[in-house]
């Protein structure tokens, strides 16, 4: 499996993505500059979470137009899977790869902690190393991170599945009280349609290893890879 | 060519929680103007724009809202063009 990593100027998690896949999940991972036209062929495209561009104007609305998100959505057309983490989930709602937007918190505040998450879609390219309703640890770090979509939008969604992540509490039950920035209907995650685009605000690639407090992120990488490999026609029957 | 100078007024859609609004809301209700209401913060683009015509340069303003200043997911606009 080859990720390539957007950097963006303030682009601040790209190195933890770079660790999780190379050091954690053994794949091959690179970055590529946002000036750059290129992607080099790669497996995975991974926007990663930070500033970009300061949040000027809104949070990832300059990045949309940085030269190689031509690149990402093209990639992305083609069936191509990319993740956008956090920042990425907002720069894909930019560039109308997912819809809806992410707004200021409902706390007004910025939010850094753990939180749980229900993993309420297991089909899909990013999650089937999950068990259906698992509950998982994640990390969360934003001032953005308020899913909003109108009430069409969020039906078509829930009724599509597209729904990959909800917050929740450690037994698995949606509440109020669970959801970390006031998201609608508790949404942390979401595909698109052709289901090979994930956003979400959360970041899995700070689940990595024990000693950081969650693994849970691991699944959703091996989950990549499995694809990847199905995709490519290795590992069929194999563990 | 004339250079127009353009307001470019950008408003949270009715409907689309505003937090900090609604955080002014209550600091000005702290502040005893108990007869505020519905406080509602947006952003104000200012900027000149060179166009044949006040229509042309209201088009090309439009079409930079659509495009970049304002999210039509969340955000409305309005476009004022004054002469220059």
């Amino acid at each position: 499996m080859r990720a390539a990593i957007v950097t963006f100027p303030g682009s601040n998690c790209d190195y933890d993505c770079y660790k999780a896949l190379t050091d954690v999940i053994g794949a091959e991972a690179y970055f590529v500059w946002h000036r750059e036209h290129d992607l080099k062929n790669p497996d995975l495209v991974i926007l990663p979470g930070g500033f970009s561009y300061g949040d000027y104007l809104r949070a990832g609305a300059i990045a949309r137009f940085s030269p190689i998100m031509t690149e990402t959505i093209e990639f992305a057309r083609a069936g191509g899977l990319v993740m956008g983490i956090c920042n990425g989930f907002q720069v894909l709602c930019e560039s109308h790869l997912l819809p809806g937007a992410l707004v200021k918190n409902e706390s007004l505040k910025f939010v850094g902690r753990s939180v749980y998450c229900r993993v309420e879609n297991t089909e899909t390219p990013f999650t089937s190393e999950y068990r259906e309703g698992q509950v998982v640890k994640y990390h969360v770090a934003h001032g953005m991170g308020n899913y909003v979509a109108d009430p069409e939008t969020l039906d078509m969604l829930e009724a599509d599945r597209r729904v990959v992540f909800r917050y929740c509490d450690a037994n698995g039950n949606v509440t109020p009280e669970a959801n970390p920035n006031g998201a609608a209907r508790n949404i942390a995650g979401i595909i698109n349609e052709a289901g090979n685009v994930l956003g979400l605000m959360p970041h899995p690639e700070r689940s990595m290893e024990a000693l950081l407090g969650s693994t849970d992120g691991v699944p959703l990488f091996d989950s990549i890879r499995r694809c990847i490999d199905e995709r490519a026609g290795v590992g069929a029957g194999a563990a | 060519m004339t250079l127009f100078s353009v307001e470019v007024r950008v408003t949270p859609r009715a409907g689309i929680l505003d937090p900090q609004g609604k955080a002014i809301n209550s600091a000005l209700h702290s502040l005893e103007f108990a007869e505020v209401d519905d406080v509602r913060v947006g952003r104000l683009v200012r900027m000149r724009v060179r166009a044949g015509s006040e229509e042309e340069a209201r088009r090309k303003v439009d079409e930079m809202c659509r495009k970049l200043l304002a999210n039509p997911v969340t955000e409305d606009y309005e476009i004022a063009v004054g002469g220059r």
